[in-house]
């Protein structure tokens, strides 16, 4: 079904444009894991224990925020399995699944004591966790088909 | 899909796996005396919480030595912690419940819900009851509320007609007359004491043979420092104070919770328990009784059982932790002793010379700890020897019946009494000999 490049895209390969409520659910965690990120690095350089803090809190509010999302890709995924469009629509549960479990583990991290709250381990998870909240609204909001 | 399926089982059996590893406890491990194993830090992801729920003594017992008896001489009481015997043979018993620190990470919402479960629901009862037996039936005649109106007392002492009482944020004076049942009034303050917070808030309390010195235990306002230093001025201190003028000094420091202080009878040495750290693994770090040595550093936060420095707590301080001392006797990791007394005048059979310890129990292990009164035999002023239990059978099916505080010796009627503040109970341990052994006590003894 390989498809040479194309002024305008297969009907086939049309993707749906995101329901405003997905949309606005994954501004969450984009903005709320990048933050987290933010703050661990300023808690690594300045040990000041309110910034772990404040990672905890923003970790704990992309993981609420992405738990709708993870179950609504996971229901499109299963619904398009035999659409043309099933691949993208695969890698984006995956970036919604890597962010949230590496969400998940940071946030059990960051209830621990002291330096182990967030240590190379917490800061590795927050750059994970960000990075593909960041790739998944890509993905999403990449364009769906070119214009004429 | 059973490609993403299968990852997603996975990933789900990893994290599992990661989250219930570890933190069972070794139960043959042996963590008691004076070189307790240390075995390597086993930090988890999440911390082992294992919370023994509460469930009634449905008239059932805790287990004593053949031969001894217990009994529950007073139940209904308001989170009974600390214990004091009068000289008329009067019982005190401080009852409350203090703290007030902010839940800072979602940590503290869950972690503090999960530990609530094996408390009590009775709300504490800020006040000191009153209890006379002036027949030793263990049927108290007379049960008032001695005192009123405290904000979480806990240590208890009395120097001569002077009652000291610390609340976990002052240490209060009252004046009392040989026989009173009931002292109105807010007393006198001798201090204030650190209350920032209270993490930790039981102020534990011991006065010097001649009265002139106070000993206030403090305990941290954290596990480790993780709501920051700045909060652990004065924290994690013994504090001497000075009964007449109430100006106090940092007596020993980096002891994280010394819960309770006496003097050993025939050295006339201060010592203490003290709970020591958690999520280090199950069998870190032994919670320890210790003699406290003057301008003594215990190591907390920096470093554990001496000079064994915690990785969590940064800056990391080398300098500092290389002038920790090291504990005397570990009692064994997560017991949380909060109770100490020593047994004088000969004791009782088999428990003659030593330290009674209440061990309250366990939450971060899976196999439960402590939850029982134990026996620390001491030989020239030393500890001599293995824990022995002394009370046991808290714990029955996995639930809790009762948590162990305070333990007080009265050499008067040669029993150990017992605050338990989970059943809201306190109970009296009496040896095979008859109580008619010991010299009566009535009312008026004591009067001056």
């Amino acid at each position: 079904m390989a498809t040479a490049p194309s002024p305008r895209i297969d009907p086939a390969y049309r993707r749906h444009a995101p329901h405003p409520l997905h949309t606005i659910l994954l501004a969450f965690p984009v903005a709320l894991f990048s933050s987290a990120l933010l703050s661990d690095i300023t808690y690594l350089n300045s040990g000041e224990m309110q910034w772990s803090n404040f990672s905890a809190w923003l970790i704990t509010g992309g993981l609420i925020f992405g738990a709708p999302i993870l179950l609504w890709s996971a229901i499109a995924l299963f619904r398009g399995r035999k659409r043309p469009t099933w691949t993208p629509a695969l890698a984006y549960f995956l970036l919604i699944l890597v962010m949230w479990i590496a969400g998940l583990i940071n946030a059990f991290k960051h209830s621990q004591d002291a330096w182990s709250s967030v240590g190379t381990t917490g800061v590795t998870l927050s750059v994970l966790s960000t990075l593909a909240a960041i790739a998944a609204a890509w993905l999403l909001h990449a364009v769906k088909e070119h214009r004429a | 899909m059973n490609r993403q399926t299968s990852l997603g089982l996975v990933a789900a059996a990893a994290l599992a796996a990661a989250l219930s590893g570890c933190g069972k406890g070794d139960e043959k491990l042996d963590q008691t005396g004076a070189s307790p194993n240390l075995p390597k830090i086993d930090e988890t992801l999440v911390p082992p919480m294992k919370i023994a729920k509460p469930a009634g003594w449905n008239g059932e017992l805790p287990t004593v030595p053949a031969g001894f008896t217990i009994t529950p001489v007073a139940t209904d009481l308001k989170i009974p912690r600390q214990i004091l015997i009068l000289p008329n043979g009067d019982i005190l018993v401080a009852e409350g419940s203090g703290g007030h620190a902010p839940k800072l990470r979602p940590k503290d919402v869950i972690a503090g819900y999960i530990k609530s479960l094996g408390k009590s629901p009775v709300k504490g009862g800020d006040r000191i009851t009153l209890l006379r037996d002036t027949n030793g039936d263990g049927k108290p005649e007379l049960r008032t509320s001695f005192i009123e109106d405290l904000d979480a007392p806990y240590g208890l002492a009395l120097v001569g007609n002077n009652l000291y009482v610390a609340n976990q944020g002052a240490l209060l004076r009252f004046a009392y007359t040989p026989g009173a049942t009931r002292i109105a009034g807010k007393g006198e303050e001798v201090t204030k004491l650190p209350a920032a917070i209270n993490h930790h808030w039981t102020k534990s309390l011991a006065a010097s043979a001649d009265g002139t010195k106070l000993y206030v235990g403090i305990g941290s306002n954290s596990n480790i420092g993780e709501r920051g230093m700045n909060v652990e001025e004065d924290r994690a201190v013994v504090w001497e104070v000075d009964a007449a003028t109430g100006a106090s000094r940092i007596f020993v420091s980096g002891i994280r919770n010394p819960t309770a202080l006496a003097f050993e009878p025939s050295s006339n040495i201060l010592w203490a328990v003290v709970n020591e750290r958690d999520e280090l693994g199950a069998e870190l770090v032994p919670d320890y009784l210790t003699s406290v040595r003057e301008g003594a550093f215990y190591g907390w936060p920096y470093s554990y059982w001496g000079r064994h420095p915690d990785p969590r707590v940064h800056p990391q301080k080398p300098e500092l932790v290389k002038t920790a001392v090291t504990p005397d006797y570990a009692l064994g990791s997560h017991v949380a002793p909060l109770g100490l007394s020593f047994a004088t005048e000969g004791g009782l059979p088999g428990y003659e010379t030593g330290a009674f310890v209440g061990e309250h129990g366990s939450w971060n292990r899976q196999t439960l700890a402590g939850y029982k009164v134990s026996f620390v035999p001491f030989a020239n002023g030393r500890p001599a020897g293995k824990p022995k239990d002394f009370v046991t059978g808290f714990i029955k099916d996995g639930k809790a019946r009762g948590r162990p505080v305070g333990v007080t010796w009265d050499p008067t009627r040669g029993a150990l009494w017992i605050a338990d503040d989970l059943s809201n109970t306190v109970w009296r341990v009496t040896g095979p000999r008859a109580l008619a052994m010991r010299s009566p006590v009535s009312p008026a003894a004591g009067q001056k």
